[in-house]
């Protein structure tokens, strides 16, 4: 069956019809054009998904679309203001912590929650934060400091 | 395919009696799908909204854990932590910040999975399963309820409601630990809960729960000649090998019966030493996995 229903991303609404059993990583890369959520390995492992609802992190690929309808998403492309990067994607850039890029988007997310919940964050707590995140270039050093120089960045 | 979404318990248990299926956070009903497991059920109803679903209430003698209380609700809950530890300890092991943040404590003992976390933890606490439908409730003993892997004895119309747990004596503490290969996304290999009482130095109660040895979370019986005997090297001993002997596990690709049948004995140990000092007083944060270095290292 198809649903006709309004999905909330980065505070757009964006009216959709699409089947029950689909995923709302899918929906939001086929259907409503924002391919900046990844696709890795559509069975809640590795986090390249990960988005935000109501603030909170959660695997996109493993999520029904339909059960996103009335909260609000966040992706990544709803954390730079216009041409200005979000101070975590900045860093991320400036300590190297990318490398092929297909996690990105995934880390920031969840980097992103965390520092809205917890913004002076020890080492232990950002680990815990990006634990359900993969990278398979960086070895995760990078992308921790650039947690730590956001929240430093934050709170100064 | 039609997908409903809740906001009274009442508009789920009418659907439900329609021949409905729930849906809270979908981390096991999801992934199945989408692994192939089992296809998504023909109707669903979507029971994350349900406020009536989402508290936990103390009362004077117990305590009622709504099954739509998610797990990052379960480690936050200053009750929760203080009280019922190892269902903390358990909630803070469960998949990763997303996976906790809307996988429910209901959803993870209604999968009837005999490697489930918080399964062990609820029963060494004496929990009940409240199941509702709209002619009423009835609660039944975890024993009764979990039948084999995937599971229960609950019927189709039946809602798991609450887990309802007596408040703990004085001089009690819990705790879980689990064996871990990496520190997140992770099913345990083996897990094991324990809840003490303590009298001065004496044993007045000890109950110890195992995860993932058996084909449902398995109690260790014949535990009473523990009570009455002081903590010591030998009670610790008595509880490994408890645990190894009673443990009946497989083998598959997380471990071998003979690993699991070793290593239980070993978290066991752990979970009952964790257990023993927090009801000595002393404060070991959540998870016990992480506080003691416990399953996989950092």
């Amino acid at each position: 069956m198809t649903n006709t229903i309004e999905l909330t991303v980065n505070g757009v609404p964006y009216p959709v019809s699409i089947a029950t059993d689909r995923n709302l990583s899918g929906v939001l890369r086929n259907e409503i054009g924002l391919t900046g959520t990844k696709e890795g390995c559509d069975d809640c492992e590795c986090g390249a998904c990960m988005v935000l609802l109501d603030g909170q992190p959660v695997n996109a690929c493993s999520y029904l679309a339909v059960q996103a309808q009335g909260r609000e998403i966040t992706t990544v492309e709803g954390l730079a203001s216009g041409e200005d990067m979000h101070p975590l994607q900045r860093n991320i850039l400036a300590t190297g912590g990318v490398q092929c890029g297909f996690c990105t988007p995934g880390m920031l997310m969840s980097a992103h929650a965390l520092l809205e919940r917890s913004p002076d964050p020890t080492l232990e707590e950002i680990k815990i934060g990006l634990s359900g995140n993969l990278c398979r270039c960086t070895g995760y050093a990078r992308i921790l400091d650039a947690v730590e120089a956001t929240a430093v960045e934050i709170n100064s | 395919m039609t997908f409903t979404i809740a906001n009274t318990l009442a508009d789920v248990l009418v659907a439900l009696a329609a021949g409905a299926r729930p849906i809270a956070g979908g981390t096991d009903l999801v992934v199945g799908a989408r692994q192939g497991k089992d296809s998504l059920p023909e109707t669903l109803i979507a029971i994350d909204r349900v406020g009536e679903l989402r508290t936990i209430e103390a009362a004077d003698d117990h305590t009622r854990i709504g099954s739509g209380v998610t797990h990052s609700m379960l480690v936050s809950d200053p009750l929760i932590v203080e009280q019922f530890t190892a269902i903390a300890d358990a909630a803070a092991l469960v998949g990763s910040p997303a996976t906790r943040n809307v996988g429910t404590i209901g959803g993870n003992v209604m999968n009837g999975s005999p490697a489930m976390d918080t399964g062990a933890p609820l029963v060494v606490l004496g929990a009940e399963a409240e199941l509702s439908t709209t002619a009423g409730s009835r609660r039944v003993s975890l024993d009764e309820l979990w039948v084999s892997p995937g599971r229960t004895s609950a019927q189709t119309d039946e809602l798991c409601t609450a887990l309802v747990l007596p408040n703990p004596p004085d001089g009690a503490g819990s705790a879980y630990v689990r064996l871990e290969y990496r520190r997140a996304m992770e099913i345990a290999v083996v897990g094991a809960a324990a809840a003490v009482t303590l009298d001065g130095d004496v044993i007045t109660a000890v109950r110890i729960a195992l995860t993932a040895v058996a084909p449902t979370i398995l109690e260790l019986a014949d535990l009473s000649g523990l009570s009455g005997r002081a903590v010591d090297e030998s009670f610790f001993a008595a509880v490994a090998s408890a645990a190894s002997e009673q443990a009946a596990p497989i083998s598959d690709l997380r471990a071998s019966d003979r690993y699991r049948r070793h290593t239980i004995g070993v978290m066991a140990r752990r979970a009952t030493e964790a257990a023993v000092r927090r009801a000595q007083g002393e404060v070991i944060d959540v998870p016990v996995n992480r506080a003691l270095g416990v399953g996989a290292a950092s």
